[in-house]
């Protein structure tokens, strides 16, 4: 065997599987259901378990060009492509089409009286049918157990149903049977027995009022699969898994920074910006501008071009776009282009796993560059939970190179609440907005926690929300501590005074020392023309002494001559 | 016994009513539906018959129908268990499942009151 047809591994070996197409589920199972086995899907009422079963069948009729059919015990025909249409499907096209066949059986047992031996042969011959008038791949049988409540021999049904899973087989169609949960075991009537391939459990919890809905693959024969619970998601764009998560830290990482859209901020990160794909906190007290330095950082990258996702807990769209205009953000044109989403949603709506579910299907839809969550903190419940939350979060952005932004309400002006702790190992970057309050005055203060992988400034902050949106200036920071606002202003008119007084006063002995020194001048000229005067009177004299030298010589040869004296 | 598994009528040996005795109130309507001629179905046909020969003389029309041929007629009449007898008049429609060995039951199902018959 020559290496290239050897399987590398045993996964290129493994059982041949069929996407669901719902998103999540085929990550976890690592491809689907397996091909041409039934595979249970039970869970309590109001699971979801038709709905996914009717998603399997679409999915495949629409986008993996198997056509399919769909028994129904519970549901007619017509209800059933009503209930569906609700959530965005178009079921009764494809009935149209020739792409799935909708058989309702119904059994009234009031209508019926049993004589004698009898089997469900005439279900095997509806199935048969079905299967051959469009050739089709997947079946669901919704709900098979309805049938326990039609017949009154149960020797017999579980005979057939055993008879019927085995006649799936082979008939080579990848069947979905759904089950309602029974006490104590997967199904009312344990027909997990007989449906022994692949097993998924759908749950329903309702924890403190809200309701989580979690799918779990009990088991899957023959292949790997993702062993946890994993929460999902039914709303008007069907459904939606949440995958598995990076389990470990491999995702790759940039050394681009991007701007966040604050430039004292930004000079201050020490990089220009954030790091492009990083996590980053801004936690504060209410009222500091958490939502604010969001928004700035929005339309920084909104104006670089790439696509944002805005997460609002506590503000409606409108609200946001309206409050951001008044400090110079202007989101409206980011919207209008396209570069911009809203998801405002109340955190109570859903559990915090159905909120992580639903961010991330929109991520997955809209695949932006920045996310922004405004803010964590209205998860409201056990830190372990909204940590486990935001991890995957985090994990999830960090994957897909996604930068993104959380900001936190603090409770307290303490530097860190529980929450705050737990979710600050998550973090690249995290900037703490305090209120500062004093003279009579809040202002507000900002400083960066952390920075990792910067050489960021230490230094307190004070900042601005102005018409043009958010300005640092430099705090005082002094022997009185830090003074912000009017106190700072007045500080400051302090030092400039007393710098002008120090500073006429070098001038005043600028001026006495130019004066000296020109007096100093002065009189070193005087001394000079004084010498020089005085210089002047004894070349005079010397000459005048030199003359009368020579005039005696004269005199004494004069006289010399006359005594008559030789010269 | 004479009956035919291709969906056709079994009468009674009686072959002259007309269609007015099929609305009558005292006239049975019967549709047994099977899938081949598995014992099942065959000792279904045998026992329907001699009911039906002996409470319903001269007032009966039985219609098999084998699935097997005919599969569309199994999702209309909501076939699940076969074999299947269906008492498409007089009405209310009435289903009894089985091979029929039970008359008690089958009677029960038919809702069968013989006109001269008294059980003794």
């Amino acid at each position: 065997m020559s290496q290239e047809t050897t399987p590398k591994h045993a996964d290129a070996i493994a059982l041949a599987k069929t996407p669901t197409g719902v998103r999540g589920l085929d990550d976890l199972t690592l491809g689907g259901l397996p091909t041409g086995r039934p595979t249970l899907l039970c869970g309590a009422a109001g699971c979801g378990k038709t709905l996914f079963a009717v998603t399997f069948l679409i999915n495949g009729a629409r986008d993996y060009g198997e056509n399919g059919v769909f028994m129904s015990f519970e549901e007619r025909a017509v209800d059933l492509e009503q209930n569906v249409a609700s959530l965005g499907y178009g079921l009764g096209e494809l009935v149209e089409a020739n792409k799935i066949v909708i058989d309702h059986v119904h059994v009234e047992r009031a209508e019926i009286e049993e004589s004698g031996d009898y089997d469900l042969e005439g279900l095997f011959v509806r199935l048969n049918h079905a299967i051959d008038s469009i050739g089709a791949k997947r079946v669901v049988l919704d709900t098979v157990e309805a049938l326990f409540a039609g017949f009154t021999d149960v020797s017999i049904l579980r005979a057939e149903l055993r008879r019927l899973f085995a006649w799936l087989k082979d008939k080579g169609v990848t069947a979905v049977i759904t089950g309602e949960r029974g006490d104590g075991q997967l199904t009312r009537y344990g027909i997990e027995e007989y449906v022994s391939d692949c097993v998924i459990l759908l749950d329903n919890r309702v924890e403190e009022q809200i309701t989580t809905r979690r799918l779990r693959v009990v088991k899957y024969r023959g292949s790997a699969h993702g062993t946890n619970e994993y929460p999902f998601l039914i709303d008007d764009r069907g459904i939606s898994v949440m995958p598995i998560t990076s389990a470990g830290l491999g995702h790759r990482i940039s050394h681009e920074s991007i701007s966040t859209g604050v430039p004292g901020l930004d000079a201050m990160l020490g990089r220009g910006g954030y790091f492009r794909g990083s996590s980053v906190l801004i936690s504060g007290l209410a009222g500091t501008g958490k939502s604010t330095f969001g928004a700035a950082f929005i339309n920084a990258a909104c104006k670089r071009g790439e696509r944002c996702l805005l997460f609002a807990f506590e503000e409606s769209q409108d609200q946001i776009v309206r409050n951001m205009d008044s400090v110079g953000i202007h989101l409206k044109p980011h919207i209008e282009a396209g570069l911009l989403r809203f998801e405002a949603a109340r955190p109570s709506l859903f559990g915090f796993e159905m909120h992580l579910a639903r961010m991330n299907r929109d991520i997955e839809d809209f695949e932006p560059k920045v996310v922004v969550v405004d803010p964590i903190s209205a998860f409201r419940g056990p830190s372990l939970e909204i940590h486990a939350t935001l991890v995957r979060l985090a994990d999830i952005c960090k994957t897909r190179g996604i930068t993104a932004l959380f900001t936190s309400l603090s409770s307290s002006g303490e530097l860190m609440d529980e929450n705050e702790r737990s979710v600050s190992s998550l973090m690249d970057t995290w900037i703490s907005l305090k209120d500062h309050e004093a003279n009579g005055e809040r202002n507000r203060l900002l400083y960066l926690l952390k920075a990792r992988g910067m050489n960021h400034s230490k230094q307190l902050r004070e900042y601005h929300l102005t018409d043009n949106g958010i300005e640092l200036v430099d705090a005082y920071i002094g022997a009185e501590g830090v003074l912000t606002g009017t106190a700072r202003l007045a500080q400051e008119a302090r030092e400039r005074d007393a710098s002008k007084v120090r500073s006429q006063g070098i001038e005043r002995r600028r001026r006495e020392m130019s004066r000296k020194r020109a007096s100093v001048e002065r009189q070193v000229a005087d001394l000079q023309a004084e010498l020089e005067t005085e210089e002047a009177e004894m070349r005079m004299l010397i000459e005048q002494e030199e003359a009368q030298e020579v005039s005696y010589a004269d005199d004494r040869s004069r006289m010399a001559t006359r005594r008559g004296l030789k010269p | 016994m004479s009956h035919d598994l291709d969906g056709n009528r079994i009468s009674p040996d009686k072959e002259s009513e007309d269609m007015g005795e099929y609305t009558d109130a005292g006239y049975y309507n019967l549709r047994l539906y099977v899938a081949g001629q598995t014992p099942k179905s065959l000792a279904a046909i045998a026992n329907l018959k001699h009911i039906c020969e002996t409470y319903l003389a001269g007032r009966y029309t039985i219609e098999v129908i084998d699935l097997l041929v005919t599969p569309t007629l199994a999702a209309g009449d909501q076939i699940v268990a076969l074999p299947t007898l269906v008492r498409r008049l007089p009405p209310p429609l009435k289903r009894v499942i089985g091979n029929l060995a039970d008359t008690e039951r089958l009677l029960v199902g038919l809702d069968i009151r013989p006109k001269d018959f008294k059980p003794t």
